[in-house]
């Protein structure tokens, strides 16, 4: 409230201009969003007046063509069970490696932090390669686990990161006060340090959830039977299929779908997307 | 005493150990292990069926000396990161510098900005695809009403790059946030004092918030390097390297050695050629940081 006012108080020529550039810019960066939104709105024949951005009135005819056959139910349901278990792997794994780098002091230890900080260096190809070829040796391929077992073996080096620094801002007396009253380490850590470390894994659980929702090369190498696809695959076979058509309603409607879990829950935890990246790109 | 601390703190190092347990075995077994894999592969001409041969340095001196899509991809790609970094680093800047005064619908157009990062995926990439269509595509449309001639810009040799780069630029929301938030971590007292010498804001901005802001920044360009070095999704869904090539980066080319051809030695000698380059990149960043990275611990 106090920054409004001072805001209005100090109102400017210049301060006009900024808010219209912003306007401005608010607009395009809403375009495609929007676009994909009001075409899959549209009637064949709307769609061929493309210059009209909106048109009334609208139709949901181009989300029952698109979900026919109900393949897409199939592909959410395949990305949600693979973005479950990523992300329950990851809270898990992550956050007990996090826990042993922020609260031990073991010998060796900053080094062998440098070596997790250093696979980010390392080009997802240079391992898929490999991968690709085990899987295939133990008939791995066209399953899900290629895709969630790293997960549980705390592959994802960015939320180490992060909740190693989430951890280590927590005051150090909370262990020792459980430990003097016997308490193991484990129980330190996941009744002490877990809970008090909320607003961090839900960080941890946003990003991962996102991560794997858009994930499309892993997929793409991983999966090639159309029954195991994940929704973003499914969208871009969708695509091949649709061909040349001029109606692009069907495949805007799904691309829309595709969005729409993500774009809800941004909408409800804005908040915990900015926190993130704020915190590990300040304290980096 | 001495011998109970010593037994307590052996005792801490097996819990270190069981802690970091996890992450251990994964990279043992999906990093460090495959890593090693594909090394010893590079060095042979594997391709799917036949005996692993091992041909010394053959495909790396096929790479260097007569392979010129490695060449031309590489080439692309580099053109990809020189432009779209110093570009979406100035543009994030921008947008976090205007965030950053208190004017009204801030934290809305800050919701806005950072849309298009979270929802960038196939979805998106097919959607951009039909905007910048040469034929129907809104962009022309919107060119149109500004009187700018239409254009077919992704089937168009000297636009189709320059189209993902475009496309690019709207998936800043990362970066932004993170300037942003490096910005209200500048103390105000700084500009308090720089507006009584008179400074102008332009001032204001080189001197105090830009290098006050260069930690952050580096960790992003860095960042944005690696990532970028590895496009492959974008021009895999838009254009499928073309139209001629135009946009086959290095990334389509390891993809299409492998998984299209299963030519795996010769992909994986590529791929640690790419990986070395990130090596290298990533220790001249870090050299050069000691002339442009500011950290305010120095003066303190």
């Amino acid at each position: 409230m106090k920054d409004r006012k001072n805001a209005l108080k100090t109102f400017r020529t210049s301060d006009i201009f900024i808010e219209v550039v912003l306007i401005l810019l608010a607009m395009l960066f809403l375009l495609p969003i929007t676009w994909m939104l009001t075409s899959s709105l549209k009637t064949p024949e709307q769609l061929t007046n493309y210059k009209q951005l909106f048109q009334f009135p609208i139709t949901f005819r181009a989300y029952a063509e698109g979900w026919k056959g109900g393949r897409f139910l199939t592909y959410i349901k395949n990305s949600v069970t693979i973005a479950g278990l990523c992300v329950t792997g990851t809270l898990i794994s992550c956050s007990l490696a996090a826990f042993g780098f922020a609260k031990f002091n073991v010998r060796g230890k900053n080094i062998l932090f440098m070596v997790v900080l250093s696979t980010m260096m390392v080009p997802t190809t240079v391992t898929l390669i490999p991968m690709y070829l085990f899987y295939g040796k133990l008939h791995w391929l066209n399953t899900f686990i290629p895709l969630t077992l790293p997960s549980f073996f705390a592959s994802s080096t960015y939320n180490i990161f992060l909740l190693r620094q989430f951890f280590s801002g927590l005051p150090n007396d909370l262990s020792e006060a459980a430990r003097i009253d016997g308490a193991g380490w484990f129980r330190v850590y996941a009744q002490i340090y877990m809970p008090n470390a909320k607003p961090a894994l839900l960080v941890v659980l946003i990003n991962q959830l996102v991560f794997c929702w858009n994930d499309y090369m892993a997929p793409l190498i991983y999966l090639g039977k159309p029954a195991k696809f994940t929704i973003a695959l499914g969208l871009n076979a969708f695509k091949g299929e649709q061909g040349a058509t001029m109606d692009v309603g069907p495949l805007m409607a799904m691309a829309f779908i595709t969005i729409l879990p993500v774009l809800i829950l941004y909408l409800f935890c804005q908040k915990y997307f900015v926190e993130g990246v704020a915190a590990t790109g300040i304290k980096g | 005493m001495q011998t109970k601390k010593k037994k307590r703190k052996n005792k801490d190092t097996r819990y270190f150990w069981l802690f970091i347990l996890p992450w251990v075995i994964g990279f043992l077994s999906f990093t460090l292990f495959p890593m090693v894999y594909s090394f010893v592969v590079s060095f042979t001409n594997w391709n799917g069926q036949n005996m692993r041969d091992f041909i010394g340095l053959k495909n790396f001196i096929q790479i260097f000396t007569k392979d010129r899509t490695f060449w031309s991809s590489l080439k692309i790609t580099f053109k990809y990161i020189l432009i779209s970094v110093p570009l979406n680093t100035v543009f994030a800047i921008f947008l976090a510098v205007l965030l950053n005064k208190h004017l009204p619908g801030r934290n809305l157009f800050r919701g806005i900005f950072y849309l298009p990062t979270i929802c960038s995926g196939v979805a998106m990439y097919i959607t951009w695809a039909y905007l910048l269509n040469g034929t129907n595509g809104y962009v022309n449309v919107l060119l149109g009403f500004l009187g700018v001639e239409g254009h077919n810009w992704l089937g168009d040799v000297k636009t189709a790059l320059p189209s993902i780069l475009f496309m690019e630029m709207f998936n800043i929301g990362t970066a932004m946030t993170i300037v942003l938030a490096g910005l209200q971590d500048v103390p105000t007292d700084y500009y308090e004092a720089a507006r009584l010498d008179g400074a102008s804001s332009f001032q204001q901005f080189f001197q105090i918030t830009f290098p006050l802001i260069t930690p952050v920044v580096f960790f992003n360009v860095l960042m944005a390097i690696i990532k970028g070095l590895q496009i492959f999704t974008q021009p895999y869904v838009m254009t499928q390297g073309g139209p001629a090539q135009s946009t086959f980066v290095y990334g389509l080319y390891l993809y299409n050695t492998a998984f299209s051809y299963g030519k795996f030695g010769y992909a994986s000698a590529l791929a640690w050629v790419l990986f070395v380059i990130i090596i290298i990149i990533t220790m001249v960043v870090m050299r050069s940081s000691s002339l442009w990275v500011f950290y305010r611990e120095e003066v303190d």
